[in-house]
């Protein structure tokens, strides 16, 4: 697939394309200047990616060559089983959810959805769930705890469609059920941010035990671009709306809202998607064995404790 | 109210009003003897919409009214107790837009009177012990940070630790963006303490005044074991213009309006304001939370 290239990398871009057409000519002796050429725009990637912003790490969570749910749940699970519908109205494709093994351990995963062609897209609605995406969550959720199976969840969604039959369906409830359902349920949930965390439409598959994000992924409260139109009056703002809303993995981190950064292959996991499920399955392995050998009463304590503790007020 | 209050002007009359419930009323009303229905543009003595809840005598059309006022209107008079009022916003973003957060807390904080956009009290239903939670529309749109999160679970876990039910009046715009990921979570926060309430047989009713939006509709205000509505009062995910700007259609007539949500099946009741005490009293007594103490 040929790689698309994010308007600062430029520069890496004209030197593999540079590599691409010496590679191209097939002639001897030009593979020193090949190899120069590609630890020329591997230093750029480095100089490039050592100093990401806000937006530009924006930029590559919506990168759309970004590895999404199913392609982890690919690289990560075996006897993967997709479950389809809500048992009320429809099957919402902007969510998948189904079965699986996880090193050997039986499991439930959950994961926002997005499309690869215009196509997928649109099946996918762009990754944005309706209600009964949220209430197939849902279902998917009880089913877990019948039968004590722990729940991985993998975020990615510009956040919850805004639409008419959203709102007829009782979008907001269907969120917030799944807010209060998850802050109880009785098996450990791991949740992880892998590309886009919009706002509550993220946060409805969010609430667990622990919360990973992936080096390059975004976690927030509202889009860049909707906080720059609503506080600057400008949507060309959201350079500066992504910078002071704090949204990186790094500066979330350093709050205290993600327990742990996954890191990504230089360039993005798009670069190399095995190489970031790997990484992934590294860090998510540990946590989750870690979390199966807590008992459930102390688990379940230390989860409302966690939720209790979110937020900064002062006291007079 | 006798002719001689309603011709006094408003500076004497002030004077006259007990102090402490000019100190209810004076809020987010507009000061002046008259006003005027912003929906069928009869003209009003204030006296007279007060003792009516804002609620124009003519075409029933629900003003917004202050958590305090809100508060004022729904306990009994005697006893009250404000609670979790220890808690107090900080800027743990230190964000800045065109003016800096703090600036809008101090400039919020002058103008209302309120630290932030949650009022928590203990008190009285005719005679049943509640805790009851108001938002502050009035205080930076009613938005959901940090110390609203708080004071809301600090009203739950009061309920949960006195067995009484509560009742919460939303009214918010949303997550308060200016907490960034903090004001996300929330609703994480609220929906778990609401959860605690449920599991222990607390009765949680949820009255939506208008408006009830985003992080706020998505979380506490759509949790009660009963959800009621105010009439005509805005109530949903996703805002009217975002919907439009993303379908580029226009919106049906009603859409999001409290009749609109009952119609989808979306709450139980719509009550006018001047019954909610009553009705939400009757509630209470057959859900059986709350049983008078001792």
């Amino acid at each position: 697939m040929k790689m698309y290239y994010l308007d600062f990398e430029q520069a890496v871009a004209e030197l593999e394309g540079k590599v691409e057409e010496l590679r191209a000519l097939n002639q001897p002796g030009i593979e020193d200047e090949i190899k120069r050429l590609e630890s020329k725009a591997r230093k750029e990637l480095q100089r490039i990616y050592g100093k990401l912003g806000a937006w530009q790490t924006v930029q590559v969570a919506r990168h759309p060559q970004r590895p999404y749910t199913l392609d982890y749940v690919e690289a990560l699970f075996t006897e993967v089983q997709v479950l389809a519908g809500d048992r009320a109205f429809a099957d919402d494709h902007a969510i998948v959810g189904g079965l699986a093994r996880f090193a050997g351990i039986p499991i439930l995963w959950m994961g926002h959805q997005k499309g690869r062609d215009t196509k997928e897209k649109i099946q996918r609605n762009f990754g944005m769930p309706r209600p009964e995406g949220y209430r197939k969550a849902l279902r998917l959720l009880r089913l877990a705890e019948r039968f004590h199976l722990p729940v991985l969840t993998f975020i990615d969604t510009p956040g919850a469609y805004p639409g008419i039959g959203a709102e007829e369906r009782g979008q907001s409830e269907a969120i917030a059920r799944n807010l209060a359902v998850m802050s109880d349920l009785d098996v450990p949930i791991l949740c992880t941010v892998i590309g886009e965390g919009g706002s509550g439409g993220a946060l409805a598959i969010g609430v667990g035990d622990r919360l990973l994000m992936l080096e390059h992924s975004v976690y927030s409260v509202i889009s860049p671009e909707g906080c720059a139109s609503i506080l600057w009056k400008d949507a060309g703002k959201a350079a500066e709306a992504a910078e002071t809303l704090g949204i990186t993995a790094g500066r979330l981190q350093s709050l205290g809202l993600v327990d742990e950064m996954v890191p990504e292959p230089l360039g993005g996991a798009h670069r190399d998607p095995q190489a970031a499920a790997q990484s992934l399955r590294e860090r998510l392995l540990p946590q989750l064995e870690g979390l199966l050998r807590e008992n459930a009463g102390q688990r379940l304590a230390a989860r409302y404790e966690r939720l209790m503790g979110y937020g900064v007020v002062g006291e007079a | 109210m006798s002719w001689f209050d309603r011709i006094l002007p408003p500076k004497i009359k002030k004077n006259t009003i007990p102090a402490e419930k000019a100190a209810e009323g004076k809020r987010s009303v507009p000061e002046g003897l008259w006003s005027k229905c912003p929906t069928c543009q009869a003209v009003l003595y204030r006296t007279e919409l007060e003792e009516n809840l804002y609620v124009c005598p003519h075409c029933d059309h629900h003003q917004r009214i202050s958590a305090r006022q809100r508060l004022h209107f729904f306990l009994d008079a005697e006893p009250r107790l404000e609670i979790a009022a220890q808690y107090l916003p900080v800027d743990p973003l230190r964000f800045k837009d065109q003016k800096r957060y703090k600036e809008r807390l101090a400039e919020a904080q002058t103008k209302t009177g309120e630290k932030d956009a949650l009022v928590v009290m203990r008190g009285l239903l005719q005679g049943r012990p509640v805790v009851a939670a108001a938002f502050a529309f009035e205080f930076m749109g009613g938005s959901m940070g940090s110390v609203v999160g708080a004071r809301f679970a600090k009203a739950a876990e009061t309920a949960l630790g006195e067995r009484c039910p509560l009742i919460c009046f939303s009214a918010s715009g949303g997550a308060r963006m200016q907490e960034g990921l903090f004001s996300l979570m929330q609703m994480a926060k609220t929906a778990a303490a609401v959860e605690r309430l449920a599991k222990a047989g607390i009765p949680y009713i949820s009255v939506l005044t208008d408006p009830t939006m985003g992080g706020v509709s998505a979380s506490l205000a759509t949790l009660g074991d009963v959800l009621v509505a105010e009439p005509q009062s805005l109530i949903g995910f996703a805002g009217p213009r975002v919907i439009e700007q993303t379908i580029r259609e226009k919106l049906p007539e009603g859409f999001q309006r409290a009749e609109y949500l009952l119609e989808h099946g979306a709450i139980d009741q719509i009550v006018d304001r001047r019954q909610l005490r009553p009705v939400i009293a009757e509630m209470l007594g057959i859900l059986g939370g709350g049983e008078t103490a001792g």
